[in-house]
């Protein structure tokens, strides 16, 4: 599809604006990256040749006797006795001395029938989300070596849990945004476009609906149906609609009265389609205006239920947890430190896009 | 009432009201109207030009605007080509559309300014043909040619064009479905004096062209007296006067259509000098408290006793010529 001149000047406007334009490439890069969490971070390898057989155990289900061990649940392959099957090939020795047979084996020092060397490849961070980390001391463990960030207070891989919690929050702000953008700009249209009692019909149902007290029925819901993601974006999304309405109905008011959209009334256009043909493309300056405070209200909604705890389960991975956490741990402030900065990066790169999104949709601001 | 018996009207209005509410108060009552167009009947020939004039405000374009039923109007009928539509739903009207369209006062704000020319022109076509995208491609190649736009400029946006430019771009949009009738709501308004002159002969060589009927809507009597058949004078929401052209023009029979027609500017300075200007004291009454009687008794520089008290019947005082004065009852 050939961009019409408008937008290729938007495009052009939003390029010129360096601070937005690099905020959109890290964002989408830091983005890009955490869709690919699985690989990232996880407790599982990538890849394992296993007697000369590749297999990805990141995709598919492999019990342990499918590596010559004894149980016929996942394979473990965090533990040592696991990684030494692997690499040996299956030696039944691994339950006694498997450290000394994985020297071995990468020594090549080992001389038996079983051997078949074996290798795993292992995503950059061994942890998924919520993997317990096997290593000594105080529960939130300081930033080491294997875990760069340090542990949270029941010893989850605190960088594990940001890159997957990032993820999370910035999918549920899509869905969330997007959902309650479509239904918003929808009621907003048709109050506008069609004013008079629909109006004034319309906007009393908001009010009232605007003054449910939403956290409560959240509270009550969850209490009732138990917590899940789709069920909070839901009831986010089911409370979060009307905040668009306001600015998109004010628009439609505006335009439909319209010289253009009365040219196209006298041609019979029938409503809807002057409704998205003639009037729409200008309520979406109004739309697109909005659309930072709700992006950057979805992420911080669900930071503050998690925070509250009235969020999303408890072992999801979730930053506003990062962040109830890191207040009950002063002790240990990588905790704070993480959830501060992960805010601000993410909040400031959306803000700084979205800015650059609303100049380079006004008219009257140039760029050079 | 206004039977022609050689040209049968395409277009026929009775007693058209155009009220609009006001509500005020705490409860939003229904507290009075805004009488914008208030009992107006009228005939359009086929193939004429009626012209309409009036000052600011009296309510010629709404008049417009509600003949071609852009308005849900209070009361009154509508006749076009034979088809009543004065109380049709807007949702059954859309058949009936192609039939009459409209070319709007001001260019620059009548084109949606994120469409090209050619989705502009061809929107018409969208709505009510079945035609390929070839086809309408070649019609509307064809529009732009019998509006002298030139074709390569289809893909263009309303801002690449001049206002007079604009202005055919959207004559062009309202001829697209062959209408037998168009109203020209103000077209030249809001055009250089130079482009006036070339769109008012486009309008002319195209109603010659397709046989287009047109009310011309106008406040610019000389204008007005080029391009009409017959002229209706409007003031405050009523039909003071009706009549062809030459005769409107030569003898006025209404006040207000005298006042209007001293107020024409003349070119010629010795001329200038001793026109005998009529000058109207006073403003318009507002149109939601319209004064007891006829309407201009409030300015009319030969206001009578009678005249505060009944409203004067609009009717034929010479063959043709209609008026509606208590003057004329007493001649």
């Amino acid at each position: 599809m050939r961009l019409s001149p408008l937008n290729q000047r938007r495009l052009r406007n939003f390029r010129s604006n360096r601070r937005a334009y690099w905020s959109l490439v890290i964002f989408g890069f830091l983005f890009g990256l955490s869709l690919f969490a699985e690989l990232l971070a996880n407790d599982k390898p990538i890849l394992v040749s296993y007697r000369g057989d590749l297999r990805m155990p990141v995709f598919g289900f492999y019990s342990e006797r499918d590596f010559g061990g004894d149980f016929p649940t996942e394979a473990l392959y965090g533990t040592a006795e696991v990684q030494c099957l692997i690499v040996t090939g299956g030696m039944v020795d691994c339950f006694d001395e498997a450290e000394t047979l994985i020297a071995g084996a990468a020594a090549g020092t080992i001389v038996s029938e079983d051997f078949h060397k074996g290798w795993m490849v292992w995503p950059i961070i061994p942890y998924a989300y919520d993997t317990i980390v096997n290593i000594p001391g105080v529960a939130p463990s300081a930033p080491s070596a294997t875990n760069w960030l340090g542990t949270d207070d029941t010893k989850r891989d605190v960088l594990a849990r940001v890159i997957y919690g990032f993820r999370l929050s910035v999918f549920f702000a899509i869905v969330v945004v997007s959902v309650s953008s479509i239904i918003g700009v929808l009621a907003g249209a048709v109050q506008g476009y069609f004013g008079g009692w629909v109006d004034l019909t319309f906007q009393r149902i908001i009010e009232i609906w605007s003054g449910i007290p939403s956290l409560y029925v959240i509270i009550i819901v969850f209490a009732i149906l138990g917590r899940s993601f789709w069920l909070l974006a839901f009831l986010i999304i089911l409370f979060g609609w009307p905040s668009l309405v306001g600015v998109v109905r004010a628009e439609f008011l505006r335009a439909r009265n319209f010289e253009y959209v009365r040219a196209a009334r006298a041609l019979g256009v029938p409503d809807w389609r002057i409704m998205l043909r003639h009037v729409l493309p200008n309520a979406m300056v109004a739309t697109v205006t909005l659309m930072p405070f709700l992006v950057t209200g979805a992420i911080g909604t669900l930071a503050s239920l998690d925070f509250l705890g009235f969020g999303l389960p408890a072992s999801a991975p979730s930053l506003g947890e990062l962040t109830l956490q890191a207040k009950q741990n002063l002790q240990a402030p990588w905790l704070a430190f993480t959830a501060f900065f992960t805010f601000a990066i993410m909040l400031s790169l959306l803000v700084f896009i979205f800015e650059g999104v609303r100049d380079a949709f006004d008219p009257r601001k140039t760029f050079a | 009432m206004l039977d022609n018996p050689v040209k049968k009207p395409l277009v026929k209005v009775r007693d058209l009201k155009m009220h609009f509410p006001i509500y005020s108060g705490f409860f939003q009552r229904h507290t009075g109207n805004v009488k914008a167009v208030d009992g107006v009947s009228f005939d359009v020939f086929e193939g004429e030009t009626l012209g309409l004039v009036g000052e600011s405000g009296c309510g010629k374009s709404t008049c417009g605007r509600a003949v071609l039923r852009l308005y849900d109007i209070t009361t009154g009928s509508i006749e076009i080509d034979g088809k009543e539509i004065g109380a049709t739903p807007q949702a059954d009207l859309r058949p009936i559309r192609p039939t009459m369209q409209m070319v709007f006062q001001d260019p620059q704000a009548s084109l949606n300014p994120r469409m090209t020319v050619q989705s502009i022109i061809q929107e018409p076509l969208d709505e009510h043909t079945k035609l390929s995208q070839k086809e309408k491609q070649e019609k509307v190649w064809e529009l732009m040619d019998a509006v002298g736009l030139n074709r390569r400029f289809a893909g263009r946006y309303p801002h690449a064009f001049s206002g007079g430019q604009r202005q055919r771009i959207g004559i062009a949009r309202a001829l697209a479905l062959n209408p037998k009738f168009i109203v020209c709501d103000e077209p030249i308004a809001a055009l250089d004096v130079s482009i006036q002159a070339q769109v008012v002969n486009l309008l002319e060589d195209l109603q010659e062209k397709y046989g287009l009927t047109y009310l011309f809507i106008s406040h610019d009597l000389s204008m007005v007296r080029h391009i009409a058949t017959r002229v209706a004078v409007m003031y405050l929401g009523k039909i003071v006067e009706l009549a062809p052209r030459e005769a409107l023009y030569a003898s006025p029979q209404h006040p207000y259509t005298e006042a209007l027609l001293s107020a024409v500017p003349e070119p010629d300075p010795s001329l200038e000098s001793r026109a005998d200007r009529i000058i109207l004291q006073g403003d318009v009454p507002s149109p939601s408290k319209p004064p007891k009687g006829c309407n201009f008794c409030t300015r009319c520089p030969k206001v009578m006793d009678i005249c505060k008290e009944t409203e004067p019947e609009f009717k034929e005082v010479k063959p043709g010529h209609f008026a509606a004065c208590h003057l004329l009852d007493k001649s």
